[in-house]
């Protein structure tokens, strides 16, 4: 397994360091162009999600395999509150807060594979891909 | 990073010069509010050439900032939005709507500079 770049997210300003550190280890995996605005777009609603809910949590970053295929797997996760209806906060335009409920149906349009786990009191824990073409 | 503000004639520019934190926007809808009653500014641009992500905290806050300066009496546009981010942003589902953008700074001042077209008719 290769290394992974942990980026811790304790405030809205660490957003910003989660999409750099992910578009530099996109470009040092092979993607370029449109891509890596996707993906570093993808990183800053997840990273977001966490400031915004749970205030602490990280992203991880590292490369992805299947098969022949290769891409970068980015997974952020907190301990924070959790989700009660996972399929609610899904949903385009659902906010329990001020924002405009984009995030993380935003993310998983920007991606190959999302993947979200919460469980309330424990946290929550976002896991998405994107493949090289 | 701290976003500067200059006067141009009876316009604003603000030129964003590297990535920008929640903070950063914040503070540039804070400044422009302040600024556009300070010098009287009927139109303002801003520039988000150097932006790579424009995601949906960033749009919500370009939004809000174009609706305060525009109680305030002034007309925004944005201008600069790179292909690939306007790209991502179409994907997110993000839309400017209601809210003027140009291709760069010429195409915004030249915006700002038809203000007949944009007067509010009066009733018939």
């Amino acid at each position: 397994m290769e290394s992974e770049t942990r980026v811790p997210i304790n405030s809205a300003t660490d957003i910003v360091m989660a999409r750099q550190k992910g578009r530099a280890l996109a470009t040092a995996l092979g993607f370029s162009g449109a891509d890596l605005t996707l993906i570093a777009t993808a990183i800053s609603e997840v990273a977001r999600n966490i400031v915004d809910h749970a205030k602490l949590g990280e992203i991880i970053l590292c490369a992805a395999h299947q098969g022949s295929r290769h891409g970068i797997s980015i997974t952020a996760q907190d301990e924070g509150p959790g989700i009660k209806d996972v399929f609610q906060a899904m949903q385009y335009g659902y906010s329990t807060r001020k924002g405009l409920g984009v995030g993380l149906p935003g993310a998983k349009w920007l991606m190959d594979e999302f993947c979200i786990y919460s469980k309330v009191g424990k946290g929550t824990t976002v896991t998405m891909k994107k493949w090289l073409q | 990073m701290h976003v500067p503000v200059l006067k141009q004639g009876g316009y604003l520019i603000a030129s964003v010069q590297s990535v920008l934190s929640d903070a950063d926007l914040l503070q540039l809808r804070d400044d422009l509010a302040d600024r556009v009653g300070q010098f009287r500014s009927r139109g303002v641009i801003i520039d988000v050439t150097v932006l790579d992500v424009i995601d949906s905290f960033a749009t919500r806050t370009l939004r809000a900032i174009a609706h305060m300066l525009k109680l305030r009496g002034a007309e925004t546009v944005i201008v600069g939005i790179q292909p690939d981010v306007a790209f991502a942003m179409v994907q997110l589902g993000l839309t400017l709507e209601g809210i003027g953008t140009a291709l760069d700074l010429e195409e915004g001042l030249t915006y700002l500079d038809r203000p007949a077209k944009r007067k509010i008719p009066h009733g018939k």
